[in-house]
């Protein structure tokens, strides 16, 4: 036989490899899914995996049982809206690995609605605000002076009160009355 | 060829011409109500009314799915529009600082929210724009379209990503090669290089939590109900209801994409 013909089995034995990596490699399961040819060639199996990330946002419903003081009080404040996570952090792991979960006392944390814009198109035209510059003392937290569970002006606090670590009470000292902080 | 052949070989050819044209067609949410197949096809709605650019959803998302925080990428963003009354531009210099050309901006994807008036033109500067001048300004969330014909997944060399059953595209991350295609085929630019996966990364709608009975964390965590997300093939659920029958927009249809996220109060500035 001529040697001209000699690449040819090379290649042909360079395809018969990858051919055969190929079967070892690329899972059983791939295959074109529902989606069709074009938008369905993929391995269904790692659907699991994107169903199996932790949840971290539990809800307000999470809070609800231990936290019944403050989870009730605000449903009837402005800020009954507010989920507890956006302010209290995700609950994750709390209460079994994480005791205390690290509020945001920033005054940026208010202000993400409550820095005044007059925007016409956007609701948030309609939110009371102020300007953070002039607003009272710009590096005091806004809840010195207000209550985030009872944010009307009548229920501000009478003698301002700074936070430098949030301490979070324990649950079961929250039917006892008091400022429910 | 006699002319029966010539008629009957002229009528193939424009049938089969007219195949692409009926493929271009818009978006059509009561077709794919009426798809046979899955009991469940995610569909959002997102209302730029209501939103206030808080920025709670991009934070919630961020921690939720473990999008680096302080990374400059994010699955989902809260852009500002900001439109003048004499219709000049604010943001000035050049084209690639973001929102050049419209008085827009996301700094931080929005995940701190929009505290002050001033837009960010990027590299640490600011425009200032008077309240007088205003007359149109609102927020826009953006996340993933989930587009009916994804355009990320056509482009996928190795099949790593993909829409399941229920409309949600996915990536595979043990599959993906990191070639970036997909990231330069989305016309809305929601996808990005995950900085610690090193893989293409995009909004799952949360896969996690919906496919549990949970809201998406964006949706969960808007204290103005900006977001929604419903299952269209619900006839009962309200987010299929104010698609089928309420006003609502959607990004980029010429493309052809067919997104699954609509809007309520869209305005053609957004883009």
């Amino acid at each position: 036989m001529s040697h001209v013909w000699r690449p040819l089995f090379v290649a042909l034995a360079l395809v018969a490899g990858i051919i055969i990596f190929r079967s070892f490699y690329v899972p059983k399961e791939f295959g074109v899914g529902e989606a069709g040819y074009m938008y369905g060639w993929h391995n269904p199996n790692n659907e699991q995996f994107w169903k199996d990330i932790k949840v971290k946002y539990k809800g307000s419903g999470y809070c609800k049982d231990c936290h019944t003081k403050n989870f009730t009080s605000i449903l009837n404040t402005p800020h009954a809206i507010i989920p507890c996570e956006n302010c209290h952090g995700p609950g994750t792991d709390h209460p079994d690995k994480i005791t205390k979960l690290p509020i945001d006392i920033h005054r940026l944390l208010c202000l993400r609605c409550h820095a005044i814009l007059k925007y016409p198109n956007s609701d948030r035209g309609k939110i009371r605000g102020i300007d953070p510059a002039t607003h009272q003392d710009p590096n005091v937290e806004c809840v010195t002076c207000h209550d985030p569970h009872n944010p009307t002006l009548g229920a501000l606090k009478k003698t301002p009160q700074r936070f430098p670590v949030y301490e979070h009470e324990p649950a079961e000292a929250q039917g006892k009355g008091g400022a429910g902080k | 060829m006699d002319r029966r052949d010539f008629l009957k070989q002229t009528i193939t050819i424009i049938a089969g011409a007219a195949i692409p044209a009926s493929a271009l067609e818009f978006v059509n949410p009561r077709t794919l109500f009426a798809a046979k197949g899955s009991d469940v096809k995610w569909v959002f709605l997102a209302d730029t009314q209501k939103c206030v650019g808080c920025g709670f959803c991009v934070k919630a998302c961020k921690l939720e799915n473990e999008v680096p925080y302080d990374a400059d990428v994010s699955r989902t963003w809260v852009e500002r529009y900001v439109i003048c009354k004499d219709g000049k531009m604010r943001v000035e210099g050049k084209m690639s600082n973001p929102g050049f050309g419209i008085n827009a901006d996301s700094p931080k994807a929005g995940r701190d929210g929009f505290t002050t008036p001033r837009i960010d033109i990027g590299e640490g500067k600011h425009v200032e724009i008077r309240d007088e001048d205003i007359s149109k300004a609102f927020f826009v969330p953006k996340l993933c379209n989930q587009c009916d014909n994804p355009p990320c997944v056509q482009v996928c060399p190795v099949g790593a990503t993909y829409k399941t059953g229920d409309g949600v595209v996915l990536v595979d991350r043990s599959w993906c090669i990191g070639c970036g295609y997909c990231i330069m085929g989305c016309p809305y630019g929601v996808r990005f290089f995950h900085p610690v996966y090193k893989v293409a990364e995009k909004c799952t709608f949360c896969y996690h939590r919906i496919t549990k009975g949970m809201k998406t964390a964006c949706v969960q965590s808007c204290p103005f109900g900006a977001r929604q997300i419903g299952n269209l093939k619900d006839p009962n659920d309200p987010v299929t209801k104010t698609v089928m029958t309420g006003r609502v927009g959607i990004l980029k249809s010429e493309y052809g994409t067919k997104p699954q996220v609509y809007y309520l109060a869209l305005d053609r500035e957004v883009r």
